[in-house]
Parts: C-alpha cells; structure tokens; sequence
C-alpha cells in the first residue's frame, strides 16, 4: 500500500510527466488556454492513459516477453493505443453523448501525445505489476492534469500583462512553464 | 504557404531548396513547433542533443522515403496508422543499432528513443509532405528537416551545458561560476524560450503566437479544428 501510495505521488508531483519528464509538451502549450479545455484535455489523458494501460499490459506480459519479443513493444503499443482511441471514440460519440460532448474532441489528438506512449513503455521497462502500472498511469494522468489546469491560470495572466513584442506568445509562454517546472522542483526527494 | 503551420509543398522549388528550407526558414522546432518534447528533455548535454538529432533523422528520412513510395498504395481512410507503423519500424531498426553501437547514447536517451515513433516532425512531415511529393524531394525534405531539428537540439544542449555544467562535449572550459537550474527541466523551457524570442529578433518578424492545431498531424482527424479553424 505503502509503495503503491509513493509509485502515485512521484508519478504525479516529483517526476511531473509534463514539467519534469517533456512528455506531453505539444498539448500542454496547445490546450491549456483555457481552464475547461485545460480540464477536458486532462480527463481524457487519464482515460486514455488508464485504458491503454489496460490493454498493453496483458500484451505485454503474456505474449511479448515469454518469446523474447519486448523490443517490439513499441509498435505494438502505438498500435494499441491508436486502435484503442479510435474505437473509444466511436462507442462514446454513439453511447454517451454527453460524455463525447466533454471529452471526445480531445480524443484524436491523445494518439500522438507521447504521454500516453510514454507511460505505458515506462510501465513495461519498470517492470510494473498490473495494479502497479495502473496506479502509476493514473498519477502520470493526474499530474499531466494538474500540470494544465495550473498552467492554464498562469496563461490567462500572461494575456492580459504587457511583454516586449519579441517575447510575446510562445516564447513569453514557455519562459513562465520553466518558473511554474521550478516550483515542481520543490517536491523533490519528497516521497521515498 | 502559411507560416506556423505545416508548409504547402510546392512543385516548382529547386532541389536545393527543400533542403535548405528545413535549416531556419521553416525550421521543425523553433518555427513550427515541433517535437518539442524530445528537444527540452535530452538537450542536458550538446553530444545527446547532437545523438538525439541524428537519429530522428535517420528515421526522418527513411520514412519519408518509404511513405512517399507507398502513397498509392495505403489507402487514404487509414493512412494514419500506416504511417506510424512504418515510422516504428524505423525508431525499432535505429533502437538496435544504438544499443549495439553506442550503448552510452543509448542508455543516456532512455525512453525518448522509443518515443521518436510519436515525435510529430515525422508524421507532421509524412502527412504534408511525403504522401504528396516524389521520393527524390521527400528524402530531400527529411534530409533539410532533419538537419535543422539537429542543429536546433546542439545548440540548445550547448547552451545547457555551457552554462549548467561549465563544460562542453566534455571538455572543461574552467567558467567562474555555473548555474545547475540551467540543466534541470526548467532550464530547457527557459532556453528554448529564449532561443525562440532572438531568432524571431534577428529575423525582424513577429513570433508565432500560439501552438496552432495548424501544426498538429492529427488536425485532419479533428472536429474542433474542421469546425472553429483554429486552436482549442
């Protein structure tokens, strides 16, 4: 319990998948304009995530690795994920409209967030159990989360403060994600 | 041609050109924007940023040569993941022959290896240019873009280095002082930023203003983006 508790912690805080690790980097700097985007995004990355891990971790254990095959992993788990997204989209978009209404449009653009990619390689290098890899996806989700909700505050600050023309938009917004990764420096050696 | 986003391929440049363009005029990092994930993580070091670079464009180009020999084949409902199986294949090819032959880069690019499959200059530069041009320009193209991807990623570890560890490529150039914050994942925001904001200086232009869907390869499979034309 204990160990589970520091695996989701250090996922979600020390080593921030967004401000500490660079995954996830397009979206967040795409999406997190506004606070109900930032959320939409958010929740779909922990669904996706928890899900993906759901599907490659059987894949995985119980047919890569037995015949040696674990450098295919990659392919495998893009595929996973793509198929994955896909069918996820369709089946909300019929089944729960309301659902697909906050998060579907967020869907198409989780397949190439290497977030998503990310965790579930880092799940099968680490060597995680099934419960293990679903706690440490859901903190990376959580912490890609937080990473964007908090970022998306900073955001709208930005706008409406005066920068020099040649540091406005992307520059001026990459400057502040580097002082909001410094706070995240502060959870270092926290949980261990 | 729209600038900031993914540029139209055009029939009647000079060879040259679509090497030359990749360099700084449409530059993948610090002009469209992308594989920006890749470029903040591994640039602690000038040698990873240069190994890092490298290897997207070995990938880069063969991909590139392969899509565009493929295009009439792949059916275009599910080009999509055709092309991110061909790319795979790529990043597995180029895992192995790291691992084999420099087993320290290997090691010291951990994970972003493996995720060069979902870096999107590769399939940003597939979907745009690839699947519409000849395999002579396309290999051409990855060459160009690859070669602006590494440059950008060396001089970004440089700096890194030079001020985090006071070194650089390994050599010891004895600074005064060193600041560590420059090797932590908040220098690599910090610089890239910076980097951003002197090229827009010296090429006297307005920065790109947002992280526009323009640039994402998913954009065509995207309603928000079909509907409003814009970012989310």
């Amino acid at each position: 319990m204990k160990e589970l508790f520091i695996i989701l912690m250090s996922a979600m805080l020390v080593e921030n998948f967004v401000l500490t690790k660079f995954m996830g980097i397009c979206s967040f700097l795409g999406v997190s304009k506004k606070f109900d985007s930032a959320l939409g995004m958010g929740l779909a990355v922990i669904f996706v995530m928890l899900s993906a891990t759901l599907c490659t971790y059987p894949i995985y254990t119980f047919i890569l690795e037995p015949n040696g095959l674990d450098y295919l992993r990659g392919i495998c788990f893009i595929l996973i994920i793509a198929l994955f997204v896909q069918i996820a989209e369709m089946v909300i978009r019929k089944k729960i409209p309301s659902l697909y209404k906050a998060l579907g449009v967020y869907l198409p653009l989780i397949t190439t967030n290497c977030a998503v990619l990310g965790v579930a390689i880092l799940n099968a290098d680490n060597g995680y159990g099934l419960l293990k890899s679903l706690v440490n996806s859901l903190g990376a989700g959580l912490g890609f989360t937080l990473a964007l909700i908090i970022f998306s505050g900073v955001r709208s600050r930005i706008d409406a403060s005066d920068i020099p023309a040649t540091f406005k938009g992307v520059p001026s917004t990459l400057i502040a994600a580097s002082i909001v990764s410094v706070s995240f420096m502060g959870f270092a050696g926290m949980f261990s | 041609m729209k600038r900031g986003g993914i540029p139209v391929a055009k029939k009647q440049v000079s060879h040259a050109y679509e090497i030359i363009k990749g360099i700084i005029k449409e530059n993948p990092v610090l002009v469209s924007l992308l594989g920006m994930c890749p470029a903040l993580a591994v640039t602690t070091m000038a040698s990873n940023g240069l190994g890092m670079g490298l290897a997207t464009t070995f990938v880069l180009v063969c991909s590139n040569a392969v899509i565009s020999l493929l295009n009439r084949v792949i059916p275009k409902e599910v080009r999509l993941p055709c092309y991110i199986v061909i790319i795979a294949g790529f990043v597995t090819l180029i895992e192995f022959l790291l691992k084999g032959y420099v087993p320290a880069l290997y090691s010291s690019l951990g994970l972003f290896l493996p995720l060069i499959t979902v870096n999107c200059i590769i399939l940003g530069r597939a979907e745009a240019f690839a699947s519409k041009n000849g395999v002579a320009r396309s290999v051409l193209d990855g060459i160009g873009m690859g070669i602006g991807f590494t440059l950008t990623l060396f001089l970004m570890g440089s700096v890194r280095e030079i001020f985090g560890t006071g070194a650089w490529m390994g050599i010891n150039l004895h600074l005064p002082a060193t600041l560590t914050v420059f090797i932590m994942p908040a220098g690599g925001f910090f610089v890239l930023g910076v980097i951003i904001a002197v090229i827009n200086k010296i090429a006297n232009k307005k920065p790109p203003q947002t992280v526009g869907c323009a640039n994402c390869p998913n954009a065509l499979n995207c309603p928000t983006f079909n509907k409003e034309g814009e970012t989310l």
